[in-house]
């Protein structure tokens, strides 16, 4: 079974403007992962305000019995996150290649609108790419 | 001035040599204006010939210049009056400035007398480039093409040169061939010149 579940990029208002499900586990239809993206938002900001700690940038790991969310958020507001199996390694360095994909091929290619769906060829291949190689690595454990 | 002293001074700037220039430049910093080009290109037309067109004006102007540099720094002021010879300068001279490597390949056409092709598995300007399907056939090399089709006319040899996406086997992505076709008198003229 792969441990990486699904992965989701939401520009800075909350709304989806990526999502891959990799594997069977966890499948989501674009309803509930739009709802899901926009909820993510919500709670993230929301934490901000109810942190004790000053200078909260919001949660990066959300852990609960059957997955664990982790979320890396961009300096322009953009959010990457990965849903995948308790207890996953290494999702923090893949998130980050993940932004710097999402920073190569899509916001260099001149076809992409900002903030709205990623519709590009490239940016699919590197990412099914990384998220292979990272399983790989994974089962390889 | 501080230092003055030490830099030989040039009476005439004529005399100074011309600077080797600066060997590489970030690639990110132009894949974004390049991006920038092609979407202010985009707001410019009304349908993807023009847009095109667009491009390969820009390139144009692009190998206008390069030829004119080239030809002076590299070739000690002389430039190639035959036809293999500029061909060979565009694929390996001019690619090697522009891109940091020779071409991949530079073919001739099996069907027709006066057509050439440069193929490259990636070019560099479509590194980061996904061309939407709803675009056809459209490539940002069209801008390469002008590079081309400008060195070659300001040397004196009129082309026609387009760049075309073409499905190799086996591999995911389709290479880029810059198509060049010869004027007729370009042809004339090296049929003369034996």
């Amino acid at each position: 079974m792969a441990a990486i579940f699904s992965l989701y990029i939401i520009n800075k208002s909350g709304g989806l403007i990526f999502y891959k499900d990799c594997g069977s586990t966890g499948r989501m239809d674009t309803n509930d992962s739009l709802r899901l993206a926009s909820l993510w938002h919500s709670m993230h900001a929301i934490s901000q305000q109810l942190s004790p700690v000053n200078g909260c940038t919001g949660i990066d790991l959300l852990q609960a019995d059957t997955f664990d969310l982790h979320c890396f958020q961009s300096l322009t507001g953009t959010k990457f996150f990965v849903v995948c199996k308790p207890g996953t390694q290494h999702m923090e360095a893949l998130l980050k290649h993940i932004y710097e994909l999402y920073t190569d091929y899509v916001l260099k290619n001149p076809f992409y609108e900002i903030e709205m769906p990623i519709r590009c060829e490239l940016f699919d291949i590197n990412l099914s790419q990384a998220v292979q190689r990272e399983s790989v690595i994974l089962l390889g454990r | 001035m501080i230092g003055a002293g030490k830099i030989k001074q040039y009476i005439n700037v004529l005399d100074k040599p011309l600077s080797k220039g600066k060997q590489e430049v970030s690639l990110s910093a132009f894949a974004f204006l390049f991006s920038e080009l092609v979407q202010y290109n985009q707001t410019q037309v009304d349908n993807i010939s023009e847009l095109e067109r667009r491009l390969e004006d820009a390139g144009y102007a692009v190998g206008a210049r390069v030829l004119e540099l080239l030809c002076h720094r590299e070739k000690g002021n002389r430039r190639e009056t035959r036809l293999l010879g500029i061909l060979s300068f565009v694929h390996s001279t001019v690619w090697k400035v522009l891109f940091g490597k020779v071409a991949d390949s530079l073919e001739k056409g099996t069907e027709h007398e006066d057509e050439y092709m440069i193929s490259e598995k990636e070019l560099l300007i479509n590194r980061f480039i996904s061309t939407p399907k709803d675009m056809g056939a459209f490539n940002c090399g069209a801008f390469v093409a002008g590079i081309v089709r400008g060195v070659l006319e300001n040397a004196g040899f009129p082309a026609v040169v387009t760049a075309h996406f073409v499905p190799v086997e086996g591999q995911h992505r389709p290479r880029t061939t810059i198509l060049i076709k010869f004027d007729e008198e370009v042809l004339q003229r090296e049929a003369r010149l034996g």
